[in-house]
């Protein structure tokens, strides 16, 4: 008999799916290219050059943090979720917010918020919001120069490419223009100064800025978001029910309250389509690391979060809540997930 | 609460078409063939010929050496050339006890007394009998069929479960055995319902096998016995995993820890249901199996009724030898089955499948990355577990927190590996992780135990102390009152 022939062994399963982490980045920074493009033809071409700004420092960071803790580069540095991070952050700032808003922001959710922590997979907060929340925090009045919307009604300064990098990068406008002639509040924050001045809902909605239901420009940019979103539901990148559940429990409290009080509450459509509602619940809180895990534990979670923007809106500080009430629910996460084990098979409940 | 079933679980390519595209076949007989003496589970079976002797086909070779333990009988004619350590697939190639015959190719075969017919035993003559026919679980775990049975006594009500549910990929030598042999799994269903005096009979197969459902209808038809039924469960990876099929049969979940009798249910495989058959009605000792051999590895991808002891070697030479694209030895099915060294091994008991596998048949692992808690690995356990959470706490080796997260109920069905898309080696973690966890799930109940001895030895010693003193205070209030 001849001599046996030796194989080389491995461990069982000897077949697995073909996904990975790079993989299912990829389809996620996919779907956000509707928002994007449609976020350009409202507001021009300013968020193209925050995302490159963002990018550019997410990979620098990630790159840095790497190094210093020792990690192997190739496959952590190209896995995506640093681009992830920085275009959700930029797709949250002013377009023509200055150069050093963005580079700051980002280079804070790398550093800070995700590899002090462990980086990939370690981290307990999402890092765009914290880099979105510090920013919100230390320049307020910066993060509320945004732009009126590209649409009938409004004649915004149609700044060319050049003058919206130049804009960016010397934190000036064009000579031609001052900051108050070319720059709008958002329509969250209308709403917020307008009721603060006394104004009833209807008084405040006779602004051009708004819609039947919701910001002009936004709500598109919004449905653009939904339908990203809907395309990583169908491909289960993410799962229904932290979308379902905060965007519900948004409506639900907007619902109670604007019944109560029309003239002194937003209606649920407006808050669902305006600011980082349908951002925040298909790519923000559905960012796996720091949500919660089990299927009941999602639902808590969304919902959570929901209640918390509607809160935080309405009654808080800012104009948006988004960012916020997915840093305290991240915060909750290892509580939600703590009571929500379910039951294993063969177990008793 | 939701109604159980089966949640979780995987859709895979089957990858049977090529080996049951063929009519099974003998496996060529070998010059050697090597018996582990450990080949089933429980105690080592105990040798009862020397080295030099001859012995004939079906004559046994060795007997149990435990309660749990199984006949082991000479799948040829022939002389016990060595009993002595060889590489066994069961221990991945380390060596075991095993007894070699040296085959001289007469086929002579060992007379069985003549027997009555099964219905004329009494079901503990049955299970008796069983026992010395060597059969154990064919499905893979090779558990002592009599001793499951024996221990399955306990309970009332039992019902007869016969698995077909064939669910892994690569495997299906039960497809085969259930399309050319369906009624020897019926005459072996019935043997067991006597032995068991149970009185219901389940045959659960997949409904993506027409040509097994059609042969086992017919079988079940002929046989006029109305306490047998088919029943077809979804082809979702790991349906015919015992508890998961019981659940989706039966309804009922098996208690964590328990077995499937108390759920009053005797789980056997199709092929173990045959393989009585032939004890029983054929006088034919389990000495040989139906094993798939498959894969882009090997030449000729079919099922064959091997003896047991033949090397793998000659197998896979039986079969047209390696392809050019050979690169992993496997035996069992892709998600479960375990990777060889080498081929200078035997078929046991357990061997349902040999994969050679090429290239085309793995998918080689991208780099381990962060688990990012995608949660993918929860929704198709089927066990109900978090595996996220199990491989966060076996990274930290913190044996309370597996425990309360149930890595004793892992089926190690490898679901969670399948779709980590951080590449973990969820399984293999999981599988590394059990033995502290049972050691110390053992030591626990073996101190819970002397525990119990202790407080109910103090319990006693108290119960005497206070009798005596009732006894002495009784005595001596008897004597005050004589004394006044």
């Amino acid at each position: 008999m001849t001599a046996p022939l030796p194989f080389a062994t491995a461990p069982a399963p000897h077949v697995v799916a073909p996904s990975s982490v790079g993989r299912v980045m990829r389809q996620v920074l996919y779907a956000l290219v509707p928002t994007v493009a449609l976020h350009v033809v409202f507001f021009g071409p300013g968020l193209l050059i925050q995302i490159v700004l963002g990018v550019v420092t997410a990979l620098a960071a990630e790159a840095a943090a790497l190094r210093l803790r020792g990690k192997p580069l190739p496959p952590f540095l190209l896995d995506g979720s640093a681009i992830i991070t920085a275009v959700l952050l930029a797709l949250c700032l002013p377009p023509l917010a200055p150069w050093w808003l963005v580079v700051s922001g980002v280079a804070f959710a790398i550093l800070l918020a995700k590899h002090l922590f462990g980086g990939l997979g370690a981290n307990p907060f999402n890092p765009a919001m914290v880099g979105y929340a510090v920013l919100l925090v230390s320049f307020p009045a910066r993060l509320l120069q945004w732009l009126p919307p590209n649409v009938a009604g409004f004649e915004p300064a149609a700044l060319s490419f050049g003058e919206t990098l130049t804009t960016i990068f010397t934190g000036m406008p064009p000579a031609r223009f001052t900051w108050d002639a070319i720059t709008s509040p958002t329509p969250l924050d209308a709403l917020r100064t307008d009721l603060a001045l006394g104004m009833t809902m209807g008084e405040a909605h006779a602004n051009a800025l708004f819609s039947a239901f919701g910001g002009r420009g936004w709500e598109w940019i919004n449905l653009a978001t939904l339908a990203g979103g809907g395309w990583l539901l169908a491909l289960r990148i993410i799962r229904w029910q932290i979308p379902v559940a905060m965007l519900t429990a948004l409506f639900v409290c907007a619902s109670i309250m604007s019944a109560a009080d029309p003239g002194e509450y937003a209606g649920p459509l407006f808050h669902l389509t305006s600011g980082a509602s349908l951002l925040g619940a298909f790519f923000i809180a559905t960012d796996p690391v720091s949500a919660a895990t089990s299927g009941r534990g999602k639902l808590i979670y969304g919902a959570g979060i929901g209640v918390l923007t509607y809160v935080i809106r309405t009654w808080g500080g800012y104009p948006d809540g988004v960012a916020f009430a997915v840093l305290i629910m991240n915060l909750a996460v290892p509580l939600i997930d703590r009571y929500t084990i379910p039951r294993i098979y063969g177990h008793a409940r | 609460m939701a109604k159980p079933g089966v949640r979780g679980g995987l859709r895979l390519d089957a990858h049977k078409e090529r080996s049951t595209a063929q009519a099974l076949r003998a496996a060529s007989p070998a010059k050697t063939l090597v018996l582990p003496l450990d080949q089933h589970a429980g105690a080592p079976a105990v040798p009862l010929i020397k080295p030099g002797e001859r012995v004939l086909c079906g004559q046994p070779i060795a007997e149990p050496g435990g309660t749990v333990s199984a006949w082991l009988h000479s799948p040829a004619s022939g002389t016990i050339a060595a009993i002595e350590p060889r590489p066994a697939p069961h221990r991945l190639g380390a060596p075991s006890l095993s007894i070699v015959v040296a085959n001289d190719g007469r086929d002579e075969r060992h007379a069985e007394s003549a027997r009555a017919a099964f219905d004329q035993l009494s079901p503990e003559q049955l299970r008796e009998l069983i026992a010395r026919g060597g059969i154990v679980g064919l499905g893979g775990a090779v558990f002592p069929t009599a001793a499951k049975l024996n221990s399955a006594l306990r309970v009332q009500d039992l019902r007869l479960l016969i698995n077909g549910a064939e669910c892994e990929p690569y495997i299906s030598c039960d497809d085969m055995l259930m399309r050319e042999r369906a009624r020897d799994i019926v005459f072996g269903a019935r043997v067991l319902l006597h032995a068991l005096t149970a009185q219901s009979c389940v045959v659960a197969i997949e409904d993506d096998t027409p040509q097994a459902a059609a042969a086992l209808e017919a079988a079940i038809a002929d046989a006029h016995d109305g306490r047998i039924q088919l029943r077809r469960v979804a082809s979702i990876y790991p349906a015919g995993g015992e508890r998961q099929l019981i659940t989706a049969i039966f309804d009922v979940e098996v208690p964590s820890g328990a077995l499937p009798a108390d759920v009053n249910t005797v789980c056997l495989n199709v092929g173990t249901a045959a393989a009585v058959a032939h004890w029983i009605r054929d006088a034919q000792p389990l000495t040989s199996r139906i094993v798939t051999v498959t894969g882009d590895g090997v030449l000729e991808q079919r099922n064959l009724d091997v003896p047991l002891g033949t090397p793998l070697a000659a197998l896979i030479y039986d079969c047209g030898g390696y392809t050019s694209r050979m690169s992993r030895l496997i035996m069992g099915g892709s998600m479960m089955g375990q990777s060889l060294p080498h081929d200078d091994m035997p078929v046991i008991k357990a061997t349902n499948c040999i994969i050679a596998a090429s290239a085309l048949d793995l998918q080689p692992r991208a780099a381990e990355m962060p688990c990012i808690r995608c949660g993918n690995c929860s929704e198709v356990c089927p066990a109900v577990l978090l595996p996220q959470q199990l491989h966060w706490y076996a990274a930290a080796r913190d044996l309370d927190a597996l425990e309360m997260y149930g890595l004793a109920d892992c089926i190690e069905c490898g679901c969670c590996d399948y779709v980590c898309p951080s590449q973990i080696p969820l399984a293999e973690c999981f599988r590394d992780m059990k033995p502290a966890l049972n050691e110390r799930l053992a030591a626990r109940s073996s101190a819970d135990a002397a525990r119990a001895r202790f407080e109910a030895r103090t319990a006693r010693l108290e119960r005497i102390e206070s009798e005596q003193l009732a006894a002495l205070a009784k005595k001596r209030q008897e004597l005050t009152k004589k004394s006044s």
